[in-house]
């Protein structure tokens, strides 16, 4: 058994072994072939740089201004007398709570999608059989089907189901349809476990369920966090299920309720965007300690 | 569940399916879980997917205001549809921004990420300084936009988002803005995984850089490209917010894309039969769309890039 684990550690550290150093030696290498750096891309990323930095610039002056000066006055201007009154507003408004409960989604659906989706990507890559490849056509198409298209009879369902206005009514078919691009996501990953780790398990014995949890699931550690990061990002963003699903404050998630303080906040331009920065905060704050893990892992969508 | 299932029909399966896996070369039969084992996912994803649309279909042919039963009226919603001016506005609006958007974000996101695929470290800053805006949820998003663009306050004079053009064009820069990041770094890590050796046999061959971009690059992110793009065309639909946020459909019924008509005359006219025949058509044409992509690259093969090498 620990011959076989210690074999299943080992392929996947090869593997990218032998392509990173003729990379890192790659730059060198073209730099000395083209001499001219690459004005037309320098230039690009450059105009793109404005573009992404002047809205979250003027985003964030403008929540520090007071609801007076924001007015007819330059966003790209600093304020005169910056102010944090707008945030705390936000936070007197509810928004922990929302956080909160975006929070117990985001949670909820991960644990959904990866319970479900590693046993069937497992089945789709191993047990080729008809019901399987069925499935696994199912799920290619599922990547098509927008939520949208189902919301009117998920209304009347999850009303029958009396899950009208709570968190599950959310997380339930939030977690459905984060399953297609899921499970895509780890068949291609466990493509790559090679026959000889099946093998070797199979001669100690194993059986299918031990793999899984001593083979597979090790080995497919990238495309599994690939799948976190995914679905947690679905319930994020996750805005037409809670709008349609619920009403009151109790199950409201962050989504809808800064949807909500388009109409609270009325003309208070400097309050809604400074509830625009608290959303982000949280999220920025994964993305500062765990940058590294949260790019590989969407860049595992692509596939390879 | 799928523990307890297992072992009792173990057989069955592995006999049947047998020929056909001596057929494809491997007669190996090491940790091949039961086929029941999919079933959890499968039913989960059925009830809450396969259902509805089905459900969908169904509702289509009825009356129904969301209080007491759906009462048969036929055909009566699909003629309505037909019939509706709205619906030939609503189905340009929705690929005239499909396709814009797919061409503005394919685009940029090719090429900052082939850009942000070399390793040097002024690239690696930028790339983290353009990934922020994905950081904010597209209801984030569209508020952001909905202040920035407010005739009264915001960054640009004029109001924008009361001319037809405007209000388009301004969809399609927050949907780009929002998502670009994420096929940015797509399309990073796909032309990471290209081997060196094309590129040094193409500077063998004396090809500049703009040839090799065209020659390698370009088919080599075949793959990506497919998956990239099925991801932005369903994802063009979650512009709903986006368009809820920004223009309500207007000015007047201007940029009204499908899922926002269906929404309107779901849960804000309570006319919920037409409303389903609305989202029976936006699934066909999704599907549509997506069979033909998987078919036109062969995504549904998974065929290798390294074909040949």
């Amino acid at each position: 058994m620990s011959h076989a684990t210690s074999h299943a550690t080992r392929p996947h550290r090869p593997a990218p072994a032998p392509t990173k150093p003729p990379r890192a030696a790659a730059p060198v290498h073209r730099r000395r072939r083209t001499e001219r750096p690459n004005l037309l891309a320098g230039l690009g990323s450059a105009i793109w740089l404005a573009v992404v930095i002047i809205p979250v610039y003027a985003m964030i002056t403008t929540s520090l201004a007071h609801q007076d000066e924001a007015l007819g006055h330059n966003a790209l201007k600093p304020p005169s007398h910056p102010t944090l009154e707008n945030y705390r507003t936000v936070l007197n408004s509810g928004f922990g709570h929302f956080l909160a409960n975006t929070a117990i989604v985001a949670a909820a659906v991960v644990a959904i999608v990866l319970v479900l989706c590693v046993p069937l990507a497992y089945v789709a890559v191993r047990s080729r059989t008809f019901w399987s490849n069925t499935a696994f056509r199912m799920f290619l198409l599922g990547v098509a089907i927008p939520a949208q298209a189902v919301v009117v009879p998920l209304y009347l369902m999850i009303a029958k189901l009396n899950l009208y206005d709570s968190l599950l009514a959310i997380i339930l078919p939030t977690a459905a349809f984060a399953m297609p691009v899921s499970v895509l996501v780890l068949t291609g990953t466990l493509r790559d476990i090679s026959e000889e780790l099946y093998e070797a398990m199979a001669l100690d014995g194993a059986s299918p369920t031990r793999m899984l949890f001593q083979l597979v699931i090790p080995l497919a550690k990238g495309g599994i966090s690939t799948v976190v990061i995914y679905s947690a990002l679905q319930a994020w963003n996750g805005f037409l299920f809670p709008l349609i699903f619920t009403q009151s404050d109790g199950p409201r998630v962050l989504t809808l309720g800064l949807f909500n303080y388009v109409s609270q906040f009325g003309v208070n331009i400097p309050a809604l965007l400074a509830s625009v920065v608290l959303s982000g905060v949280p999220i920025f704050v994964v993305y500062l300690l765990a940058r590294r893990a949260l790019v590989d892992g969407l860049m595992g969508v692509g596939g390879k | 569940m799928s523990s307890t299932v297992t072992p009792v029909t173990k057989e069955g399966p592995v006999t049947k399916d047998g020929p056909r896996r001596n057929g494809s070369g491997t007669g190996v039969r090491a940790g091949r879980p039961h086929t029941a084992w999919i079933l959890p996912g499968v039913l989960f994803f059925a009830f809450f997917a396969v259902v509805p649309m089905v459900l969908a279909f169904c509702l289509s042919f009825t009356q129904w205001n969301g209080l007491g039963d759906p009462v048969p009226v036929g055909l009566a919603n699909w003629r309505k549809l037909i019939d509706d001016p709205r619906l030939t506005q609503s189905l340009t609006v929705t690929v005239l921004l499909t396709v814009v958007s797919w061409a503005f974000q394919t685009v940029v996101s090719l090429l900052l990420g082939v850009w942000a695929a070399g390793r040097q470290r002024n690239r690696a800053i930028l790339s983290a300084i353009f990934f922020v805006p994905f950081l904010l949820s597209s209801t984030a998003i569209a508020l952001l936009f909905y202040a920035l663009l407010d005739p009264n306050f915001g960054l640009i004079q004029g109001d924008t988002l009361g001319t037809t053009s405007g209000a388009f064009l301004a969809i399609v820069f927050v949907g780009g803005w929002q998502f670009i990041p994420f096929h940015t770094l797509l399309y990073q890590g796909g032309a990471r995984q290209i081997p060196d050796v094309l590129y040094q046999a193409a500077a063998i061959d004396g090809a500049g850089r703009y040839r090799q971009f065209f020659s390698i690059t370009l088919p080599q992110l075949r793959n990506t490209a497919t998956m990239s793009s099925v991801l932005m065309i369903v994802g063009s639909l979650t512009y709903f917010e986006t368009v809820l946020i920004l223009t309500q459909g207007g000015p007047g019924t201007d940029t009204a894309i499908l899922p926002y008509l269906m929404y309107e005359a779901g849960f804000r006219s309570y006319d919920f039969g037409y409303a389903s025949a609305v989202a029976t058509f936006l699934v066909v044409a999704a599907t549509a769309l997506s069979l033909l992509l998987v078919r036109l690259t062969g995504f549904g093969a998974m065929r290798s890039t390294r074909e040949g090498m």
